[in-house]
């Protein structure tokens, strides 16, 4: 911890900054991350008809 | 059509076959060492650790690793990913025996294993985590058992058996989703109880949440992984089907399996940030935290995405494998290793040699069982008197 905290008002305060500020990043992270692994997919299941059977 | 019927005997005496035996012998005698002389006879347990290899490696992992079933079955019958299809039976048989080595190894692991059904008849502890995780995996044996019975009563001919079970094949995969859901997490919640014993970085409110996740991370590997051996060891019982959708499971589960790391990576940050840790990374026991979240958590992740990208089924049946030793190593973490941390290294515990002798009794047996059934059932291949299987 890089300082005392006197209350878990404090505490609280500090490790939910922190989080939601990650959260956000996470958010983006998440998108570029699909991209990433998806942007190599055949698009084969678009260009399927809707009507296909099974 | 499948050509199982063309395979040719086998020597009795190979390598596996000998290795084999040495084990299933030495860990016949280790049985009858631990039921004549106790758990003090054979373990190193203590007051400092009522559980050790037994329950960390054999129960914790083997409940995360037999998660294939439940994960497969949800796939391909709720979510409809029907293209999967040829990964069912072989993940359920993998489930169903990794549930029965659990409970086997549950027997040799508690003092009293007949009164393993106390919870039921005797005193129902309805508020312990215990109780809801021995309800689940009892149910979920059972569920597994009969969601398997279809490729053994496809091999003994038992066909109006066989019909009344597949009508009933999505409230069974309704009901092991429920389950495992339930007792996956409980085994994580039930290290809840030990916040002063489990080292901070790996103790969390979090845990059954990381449990859950990661027992659908080890399902998704280890189908990969076991189809690899298995198309390796008992290719020539694989029918058109399954030969033709082997590659596409690889594909398909290891962008699941990336996928689901990546968030699981990002809830353990998360966990990470909730308790204020970061300091704790610097420490020495931060730096082993940090090889599982980065070596068996971030690096497979990445692995998995480099793999489906380029269509490299060989990176990705590896990456499996380090996956699989990932959830060994968080499961022995939690268990075993980081708890009871601050506890000088003359009362930590290490397993004795004959926990282990019995582990790998305990693992020969489900190989073994593994190998008769594949053998002889359905399970990599349509039976052909059943046609209308889809």
């Amino acid at each position: 911890m890089e300082g005392a905290f006197y209350t878990l008002q404090d505490f609280m305060m500090h490790s939910k900054s922190v989080t939601y500020v990650l959260m956000v990043a996470v958010l983006f992270a998440f998108i570029y991350y699909w991209r990433f692994l998806t942007d190599r997919d055949e698009p084969e299941e678009q260009a399927k008809p809707h009507g296909h059977e099974h | 059509m499948s050509d199982m019927a063309k395979a040719e005997p086998r020597p009795l005496f190979t390598v596996f076959n000998v290795v084999a035996a040495v084990i299933v012998l030495q860990g016949l005698v280790l049985t009858v060492w631990r039921f004549a002389g106790g758990l003090g006879a054979v373990t190193h347990l203590s007051d400092y650790y009522p559980w050790g290899l037994w329950i960390g490696f054999d129960l914790l992992c083997g409940v995360a690793l037999a998660a294939g079933g439940f994960v497969t079955s949800a796939a391909v019958y709720i979510f409809g990913l029907k293209k999967y299809h040829s990964a069912v039976r072989p993940a359920i048989l993998t489930g169903f025996l990794g549930y029965a080595l659990v409970v086997l190894a549950l027997n040799y692991d508690v003092g009293r294993p007949w009164r393993l059904p106390y919870p039921f008849v005797m005193s129902q502890g309805t508020t312990s985590l215990l109780f809801e995780v021995a309800a689940c995996v009892a149910l979920y044996l059972t569920v597994l058992f009969i969601e398997f019975s279809p490729a053994a009563m496809e091999w003994l001919g038992i066909k109006r058996a066989r019909m009344i079970v597949l009508k009933l094949t999505m409230i069974l995969t309704i009901f092991g989703v429920v389950l495992s859901t339930l007792h996956q997490s409980s085994l994580g919640a039930l290290f809840l109880i030990a916040p002063a014993k489990l080292h901070p970085l790996w103790y969390s409110v979090y845990l059954p949440l990381y449990f859950f996740i990661s027992a659908i991370i080890a399902g998704l590997s280890m189908v990969i992984f076991e189809g690899a051996l298995t198309a390796r060891a008992f290719g020539y019982k694989m029918d058109e089907e399954h030969r033709a959708h082997k590659d596409e499971v690889t594909l398909g589960f290891g962008k699941a399996a990336s996928w689901v790391l990546f968030g699981y990576l990002v809830i353990k940050i998360i966990g990470v940030a909730m308790d204020d840790e970061w300091s704790l990374l610097a420490t020495g026991w931060g730096l082993w935290f940090l090889v599982e979240l980065l070596g068996f958590v971030a690096l497979p992740s990445y692995l998995f995405a480099i793999g489906v990208r380029e269509k490299n089924l060989k990176l990705i049946r590896i990456t499996a494998g380090l996956t699989v030793l990932g959830i060994v190593l968080n499961r022995l973490n939690i268990c075993l290793i980081a708890f009871n941390w601050h506890l000088p290294l003359s009362l930590k515990y290490i397993p004795a040699w004959q926990e282990v002798g019995t582990t790998l009794f305990i693992v020969m047996v489900g190989v073994l069982c593994f190998r008769f059934i594949v053998t002889r059932m359905p399970i990599l291949y349509a039976h052909p008197d059943y046609p209308e299987e889809h």
